[in-house]
């Protein structure tokens, strides 16, 4: 994997993508590994609660209403937010997001920030545009930290670094920690990693956050999370700059008895997060002097308009879906493109970008509903999948190679003869396309043209010699 | 990838967005509209607590335990002397302490210094902190923390490696919804659930105490009796 950061407009497709990933047997392990770890840790706590359908209705049911009255609850959050003594911002797309940020870190007199680990800012890469504008962005929560000193990319919402192991994390560190001695016990992985933030915890006098949640009652926000890195962020810093999509929002403070106990049995399996902060603006005795949250759209509201997709909006980004994935769990993260993987990431990423990059990701998917069944508000996934697949299809127009190749088939289906035609000249064509296996099975590895896309992501057998018909024929013929 | 200087006005995004949403969901909502809402929402979760009092108790040493902390009841009369013990069997002799930590539960066998906004590197140099709390919750093993006196700042608690916190019987309840509905009136101050030490998981699933918060954790729970 390179350096640079996951992109959905210039990553390869899907299929392309997995079919790399599929080869990566320690990877596969890796990720395979670590999902069932996760998935019977939540299945034990999750079975420790008789109330736990009512909690996913609650929970499906708030995130719903939220939507319903976004710009109510945004403007009440912006108000609590200001008389608390916090500043919001407000940015349409990403590059304005970009622009609000390194602002504001400029304005902070830093050139180097602290970060805590936020998929809203992988989304809108902060990472590249501080560099760009000379600051110097340290990950501090953990598997963010591999990523960012492995010049990696994040493969999992909740556990991002789930695709390496202990060997893989180690060399890492001891290359750039300039630690050639370090242990590989987990313990002396994670004594490294303190010993390393420790003494930027200290210094760096900017933080840079997400949210999980921003609520609207009292203007405060609040961070989930287990190691203390984002308490580290949240606490020391002079200046505190959160990022959070518009849909973090949720109505009030009470509401936070359902996410409480919904996110952290699904995400990692915990009764609840190590740590919970929640903070409102600023306060003159405790915490950053300045704090600011900027209130991101970028293509958010172009979801909530799509009735069917709105839905998708409703995710707390627990990961459970991707835990429970079969697809996810075969081909890891990176091969969606994007840094919201697994079943969120094949119905999140494409609307996103407003339709118009990740198109095969809808299809990233069995349609098993594992995801639909772990989510824990409730999520309908593959119906949104299926509404997405719909979508792409009349987006792409009759035109596209999928609609006019069943199209012709649709005509050939129609006659016999041309049935018949077509299956004779198929054979005669594939005859020097077709490369025998060891148990003499002749398969296509590569169709020319505008048939390329089919072969480009699996083989094809060759077509039989004798068809059914004419077995049939002979049969009837020779009495056999 | 540079900063971007092709963007829109900035002051224009937030009606925009707003503009944006209410095309959404197919108008402007309102307080009276947004509240009625959500006071029809189902909650049919579980609320309250459905254990005696002693059971709850029992259930938060456990859940405590299971998350690595060391845990030791004992009754009002005898923390400052149970603390002398902790602390002894620790080799902790300088602990910092937020203000308005009551006097009585301090044994005078140990330094303890009093946060008057100590730096974040002094207070790296501590043995550990020690605290009281505002709640608990037995249920899921966490204690809840406020800036206020005898609790202290974010960063007091955070930066130490070692932490031991009182915890009162009457201020442990059962369920999550318990604790959010006592936190409700003091809502806007800065709060901190926390569940066992510091902990991380992204070492191939093993859990690992502590990454950057403190490592060790005792609780001393205070009984209402003697
Ligand atoms: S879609 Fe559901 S299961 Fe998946 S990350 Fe979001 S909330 Fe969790």
């Amino acid at each position: 994997m390179s350096g640079s950061a996951l992109d959905p407009k210039t990553a390869p497709v899907f299929p392309i993508a997995a079919r790399t990933a599929m080869k990566d047997g320690q990877l596969r392990r890796n990720v395979r590994h670590a999902t069932d770890v996760i998935q019977a840790k939540r299945a034990r706590v999750v079975a420790e609660m008789p109330d736990w359908q009512e909690l996913r209705e609650a929970g499906k049911q708030i995130r719903q209403h939220t939507m319903e009255n976004l710009d109510f609850y945004l403007e009440e959050f912006e108000a609590n937010c200001t008389r608390a003594g916090g500043v919001v911002h407000w940015a349409r797309d990403a590059a304005e997001a970009r622009q609000i940020i390194v602002g504001l870190v400029k304005a902070s007199g830093s050139d180097e920030v602290i970060k805590i680990k936020s998929m809203t800012t992988e989304e809108i890469q902060l990472n590249s545009a501080l560099e760009a504008a000379g600051i110097h962005p340290y990950e501090t929560d953990l598997a963010e930290l591999i990523i960012q000193l492995g010049h990696d990319q994040p493969s999992h919402i909740v556990v991002p670094a789930l695709h390496k192991n202990r060997q893989q994390i180690r060399e890492i560190f001891q290359r750039e920690m300039n630690l050639p001695k370090l242990g590989e016990r987990p313990e002396d992985l994670a004594d490294a990693a303190r010993i390393f933030l420790r003494e930027k915890f200290l210094r760096v006098k900017t933080g840079v956050s997400g949210a999980n949640f921003l609520i609207a009652e009292t203007g405060g926000v609040c961070i989930v999370e287990s190691e203390g890195n984002g308490r580290m962020c949240l606490t020391l810093p002079e200046t505190l700059i959160a990022v959070a999509g518009i849909d973090k929002v949720v109505p009030r403070f009470a509401d936070l008895e359902v996410l409480f106990q919904l996110l952290p049995r699904s995400a990692t399996g915990e009764r609840m997060n190590p740590y919970n902060s929640i903070w409102t603006g600023v306060n003159a005795a405790d915490g950053p002097r300045a704090f600011h949250v900027v209130l991101m759209d970028n293509a958010r509201t172009e979801i909530l308009a799509d009735a069917e997709g709105r839905q998708t909006l409703n995710c707390i980004r627990c990961g459970a879906c991707q835990n429970a994935c079969p697809v996810y769990r075969q081909t890891g993260g990176h091969a969606y493109g994007s840094v919201y993987a697994g079943p969120i990431g094949a119905i999140l990423t494409p609307q996103l970008q407003e339709m118009h990059h990740a198109q095969s990701l809808p299809y990233a998917s069995s349609l098993c509903g594992a995801c639909y069944e772990v989510c824990p508000v409730k999520i309908n996934i593959p119906e949104v999948l299926i509404h997405l697949r719909n979508k792409v299809v009349k987006q792409n127009g009759p035109l596209n190679v999928e609609a006019f190749a069943m199209k012709m088939m649709g005509m050939i289906f129609l006659s016999e003869h041309r049935f018949r035609a077509a299956q004779r000249m198929g054979r005669m064509a594939e005859a020097p396309l077709v490369r025998r296996d060891e148990k003499g099975e002749g398969w296509i590895g590569w169709l020319p043209g505008m048939l390329g896309g089919w072969t480009k992501v699996r083989d094809l057998q060759e077509m039989p010699q004798e068809t059914f018909r004419d077995w049939w024929k002979k049969r009837g013929t020779h009495g056999s | 990838m540079g900063v971007d200087t092709g963007a829109a006005p900035l002051g224009s995004a937030r009606a925009e967005i707003l503009q944006r949403i209410r095309a959404a969901t197919g108008g402007v909502s309102n307080t009276e509209v947004a509240r009625a809402g959500w006071t029809r929402l189902p909650r049919e979760y579980r609320r309250a607590a459905t254990r005696e009092r002693e059971a709850v108790l029992e259930l938060l040493e456990d859940r405590l335990r299971d998350y690595d902390a060391n845990v030791v009841r004992t009754g009002r009369d005898r923390v400052s002397a149970i603390v002398a013990k902790m602390l002894s069997e620790r080799g902790k002799t300088r602990m910092v302490v937020p203000p308005g930590i009551p006097n009585e539960w301090l044994p005078v066998v140990v330094e303890f210094v009093v946060d008057e906004g100590l730096s974040a590197a002094e207070l790296d140099r501590f043995d550990g902190v020690m605290t009281g709390s505002t709640m608990a919750i037995a249920q899921t093993g966490t204690v809840i923390l406020q800036s206020v006196p005898g609790q202290g700042r974010r960063a007091v608690t955070l930066v130490p490696d070692y932490q031991l916190c009182v915890v009162c019987e009457e201020d442990v309840v059962e369920t999550v919804p318990e604790a959010m509905a006592r936190l409700q009136e003091t809502a806007e101050l800065p709060t901190t659930f926390f569940s066992g030490p510091s902990a991380t998981a992204d070492i191939e699933m093993t859990r690992i105490k502590g990454v950057h918060g403190p490592r060790y954790l005792d609780v001393v729970l205070v009984g209402s009796g003697i």
